[in-house]
């Protein structure tokens, strides 16, 4: 029995009586409430409607039971393992924490797996017993709380309900906090980002066999794979190579576009193409990454060895590669145009229409206007636009996963392959569970600093623009 | 001075005339950079939906098993049936039944896993082989490819009329001509042609060779398949030659195996047609059984998760922040961090599950679950922002009149500005759950690209989703996988059109001016 309990279906295990008991409760409490009303007493009004009332109620009821079924959740695990495993014969505790943990595991596995046969194997099927039953009645006693703090919660409540009671500001109170908890959320990830980060990354740092930071940060060997050498420095110039290649297309073409949508094109024609452009925004990296390699990394390719096959240039002149961060950064720039020609465009937007009317009164032809007036004055918030979009070049995975190859190579030939700092990150993660190699660790290291460097031009691009806002409003 | 000096009037026109050029340049450069921008989408969008095409239908074989002594047997392997299969091929061929290196490269139209569906369909139903059952497999990818891409190119030719056929002592043929120099024009041919080493296939009365060598007088013939004629005069047949576009050296297919299609499509037992299985079934290595069946259903979890977390709490998030916060050093934290969080790169949050929920918490690898919420943290924040957009709009009149008439804060709120906001915030929360379903960098990091061959049951198995569906068969080495990343691309894409149109279309129709 005990055994069967530990591994019922968790999740409408804690719903249905938890919603079943707010029911009860909302319903009772507004019940009780509205009897109090009956009676031509003067004086008789609510402080707060029985709605209200009924709201508390639950929210007393619930709230204490869900925390205990919460607890359980979040410790019940540790704690049943360490019981069981502290339960375990000396002879198997003396062959060493690995030894245990493997035995351990492999219990766990089976006690799931809930097979009915048993494997022959004496302490093994006495263990697998003896763990579900822990389980179970750490199920049972969690089952057995809830319902005591759920109890105790309802008749805490229904003591408080009276004509005068504040019920609604109580309840108010609760919808605030609730509300603030999905507020605090946000910060919550960015802390686990950070702090998951700093951690593992300081432990790469200590690690036996991982290197020094002066030699991640300077070193260019870049080995990790084998887990020899970790400087960072091919990583971080294929990085930056491909994020400027990718400038070269998005910014001209972003820029121009943003400048046209808003300045020359009809109102029927922007609302054409603004749309199409939103489309290429809307369109998976992953789908880049396709079209970048089978389409565009050949004709790369091709056109390498056509420059490489020209009689005046050396045969050698170009590395054609298959793969290659011309092909990745063209792709990224397409991907980006959209990115900086719709921030653009707001910024454009953003200058006064006084600016324009100005210079035109003055005598100036569009494009001289646009070139000496509102260009100089939407400036800041053009550059906090390409801010942003070297942000996401930098941080783009799937393309250059896919079309840049994956050589650690310091090189300015653009036809060459070569690789990322995300690149390096899914290489390093992709079907590895391990945590404590100095290979996998090393990618928490490589994450850290590209956090922390997209995260430095992102602080200041939203600055700038926050700034440029507030100075035209 | 050597010039002359321009009259102020010519100067001024000289000048105008340069300012109106830079005008129009200008004016051009905008319009060339549009126009590049929108000719990349369309060069994407035609060069990925032309190469999906060909995924979209493929080449099934026609195979009759009559075998009733198969009803009989208790329970039907896969390799039972493949025996089945091999023999009503062998029917097909009698020619070469004794020839072991023909077998094999008969075999080889169709993979072993390919009978797969009709063992199921056996299991269900024991009396299935009472009576002769006709069936469709999967065609061998390879062969399948070459049926679609290549056969169009062969080049068929006149060869002269035959002579006498006779049996060469290694197995070999020999045919001579009926006419005297009758393939001199033909040898003349094949030795012009220009790539040394192209194949070429020779048809004689229903049989088919490959030609090894060509004399004057002679050809050189090694048989493929087709009923032998008899030895000895041919009374003057026709003799035809196909030229192959390539030599099968630099093929994944044979001579013979393409023998095989040209006849087995003459006869009809090959059949073009719809690719259900790109729809029905889960991941397999051979690119012939794959479908995106199971990474739908795990992409349907995924953002089942996805949404019942992210949604909820953005929207909430953003009515405290937009109606409850007071302006303090906190609430300035929160929201400074939510505009950062929407610009960190994707790949962070990858590192943020791996770290932390599949680490720390020891949650399983390659759930929908793990990934949902992962993606669920991801879109958060534009969620918030959509939402306190939408909030922001709904003018205070509507507030200041609730509150004018009794309402609490939080009344005035959920029943009178969140309703009035809702289509604003829905339509973020389509767009940002657009965004989560093509995201795939965290999910590569948190184990979703393992092989999935069953398709997920609950948010808590193993899954895949659409976009590391495409990321592993792009990385598949076959030709065959391209094609078949085109189409889930195309799906992925048809998906994602289908979201953003809902979002546009609830937009349109309950959009508000105050």
């Amino acid at each position: 029995m005990l055994q069967t309990i530990g591994y019922l279906p968790i999740g409408w295990l804690v719903i249905a009586p938890l919603a079943a008991a707010a029911f009860f409760a909302f319903y009772f409490g507004r019940q009780r409430v509205g009897a109090l009303t009956i009676g031509p007493t003067f004086g008789a009004r609510l402080n707060s409607q029985p709605n209200f009332h009924g709201y508390f109620l639950a929210i007393a009821t619930v709230l204490p039971a869900a925390f205990v079924l919460l607890m359980y959740l979040l410790f019940s695990d540790g704690f049943v393992r360490s019981t069981f495993v502290s339960e375990l014969p000396d002879y198997l505790i003396a062959r060493g924490p690995e030894q245990v943990d493997f035995f351990v595991n492999r219990v766990v596995e089976y006690a799931q797996s809930k097979r009915a046969s048993t494997t022959g194997n004496l302490l093994f099927d006495a263990s697998v017993e003896r763990f579900s039953t822990l389980k179970g009645s750490a199920r049972l006693t969690a089952i057995f709380l809830a319902t005591l703090a759920g109890a105790a919660g309802f008749f805490f409540g229904r003591h408080q309900l009276s004509r005068r009671f504040p019920a609604r500001s109580y309840v108010e109170l609760g919808i605030t906090s609730a509300l603030f908890v999905c507020a605090a959320i946000a910060v919550l990830t960015t802390a686990g980002i950070v702090l998951s980060l700093v951690f593992e990354t300081v432990r790469f740092f200590s690690l036996p066999d991982g290197p020094s930071i002066f030699e991640f940060l300077f070193g260019t060997d870049w080995n990790a794979q084998t887990g020899a050498n970790f400087g960072a420095v091919p990583l971080f110039f294929g990085t930056l190579m491909i994020a400027f290649l990718a400038m070269l297309v998005a910014v001209p073409v972003g820029l121009f576009s943003a400048i046209y949508l808003s300045e020359y094109a009809s109102p029927q024609f922007r609302a054409w193409v603004k749309p199409i452009l939103e489309l290429l925004a809307g369109i998976p990296t992953v789908v880049f990454g396709f079209f970048a390699a089978t389409l565009i990394a050949p004709l790369v390719r091709d056109f390498a060895q056509w420059v490489n096959a020209l009689p005046f240039t050396p045969d050698t002149l170009l590395a054609a590669q298959p793969t290659s961060a011309l092909a990745a950064g063209l792709v990224m720039g397409v991907m980006i145009i959209p990115f900086i020609s719709s921030l653009s465009d707001d910024v454009i937007n953003a200058v006064p229409q006084s600016l324009r009317d100005g210079a035109l009164a003055m005598g100036a032809t569009k494009s001289e206007m646009i070139k000496q007036v509102i260009l100089p004055a939407a400036l800041p918030g053009i550059i906090a636009a390409i801010l942003l979009g070297v942000s996401r070049a930098i941080g783009e995975t799937m393309i250059v996963v896919m079309a840049a190859g994956g050589r650690a190579l310091i090189t300015l030939d653009p036809t060459s392959d070569i690789t990322t700092v995300t690149y390096q990150i899914v290489a390093l993660l992709t079907g590895d569970t391990a945590f404590d190699s100095a290979r996998t660790v090393s990618a928490f290291a490589l994450g850290f600093v590209l956090f922390g460097v997209t995260l430095l031009f992102n602080i200041i691009a939203l600055r700038v623009v926050q700034r440029y806002r507030e100075a035209y409003e | 001075m050597s010039k002359p000096a321009l009259s102020p009037e010519a100067f001024a026109e000289q000048r105008l005339k340069k300012r109106h050029a830079a005008e129009r340049r200008f004016k051009l450069y905008g319009q060339l950079a549009i126009g590049i921008a929108i000719s990349f989408l369309a060069i994407l969008l035609v060069s990925i939906s032309s190469k999906a095409l060909g995924a979209f239908s493929r080449h099934m074989l026609v195979v009759t098993i009559d075998q009733s002594e198969l009803s009989q047997r208790p329970e039907l392997t896969v390799s039972d049936l493949n025996l089945a299969v091999r023999d009503a091929l062998l029917e097909e061929f009698p020619e070469i039944a004794a020839d072991r290196q023909a077998r094999i490269e008969l075999f080889g139209l169709t993979t072993r896993l390919a009978v797969l569906p009709l063992t199921e369909e056996a299991q269900d139903d024991p009396n299935l082989f009472e009576g002769p059952v006709e069936t469709r497999l999967a065609l061998s990818d390879d062969l399948d490819l070459y049926l679609k891409n290549n056969i169009k190119d062969h080049e068929s030719r006149e060869v002269g009329r035959a002579g006498r056929f006779a049996a060469d002592t290694s197995g070999m043929f020999r045919l001579t001509d009926a006419d005297p120099d009758g393939f001199v024009d033909f040898q003349e041919f094949v030795e012009a042609l220009p790539a040394p080493n192209t194949d070429i296939l020779i048809s004689l009365s229903g049989a088919w060779f490959e030609l090894l060598d060509v004399a004057g007088a002679a050809l050189e013939l090694k048989h493929m398949a087709g009923a032998l004629p008899d030895l000895g005069e041919q009374n003057a047949g026709r003799i035809e030659a196909i030229i192959l576009p390539s030599s099968s050296e630099n093929r994944k297919v044979s001579n013979r195996q393409i023998v095989f299609g040209m006849m087995l499509q003459e006869r009809g037992k090959i059949q073009y047609r719809f690719n259900q299985s790109l729809f029905s079934n889960s991941d397999s290595t051979y690119p012939e059984l794959a479908g995106a069946a199971a990474a739908l259903v795990g992409s349907l979890f995924t953002m089942l998760i996805t949404a019942l977390f992210a949604i909820p709490v953005g929207i909430l998030a953003a009515v405290y922040l937009e109606e409850f916060a007071k302006k303090s050093l906190l609430t300035n934290v929160i929201e400074v961090n939510i505009n950062n969080l929407a610009a960190v790169p994707s790949i962070i949050f990858g590192l943020l599950g791996a770290a932390v929920f599949l680490n720390t918490f020891g949650m399983p690898r390659s759930v929908p679950l793990v990934g949902g919420l992962v993606l669920g943290l991801l879109v958060l924040p534009t969620i918030i922002i959509a939402s306190r957009a939408a909030l922001q709009s709904v003018p205070p009149s509507v507030r200041d009149a609730a509150l004018g008439l009794g309402a609490s804060h939080s009344q005035a709120v959920f029943h009178h500005v969140l309703p009035l906001a809702a289509p604003g915030i829905f339509t973020g929360a389509i767009i940002a759950m657009a965004r989560a379903l093509g995201e795939t960098a965290p999910l590569l990091l948190i184990g979703m690209v393992a092989f999935i061959s069953e398709v997920p049951r609950s948010p808590s198995d193993e899954a895949t989703v659409l976009p590391v569906l495409i990321y592993k068969w792009f990385s598949g080495a076959e030709r065959a996988w391209e094609p078949m990343t085109a189409a889930v691309i195309i799906m992925l894409l048809t998906i994602l059109v289908g979201m953003n149109l809902v979002a546009i279309l609830l937009r349109r129709r309950f959009e508000r001016r105050w």
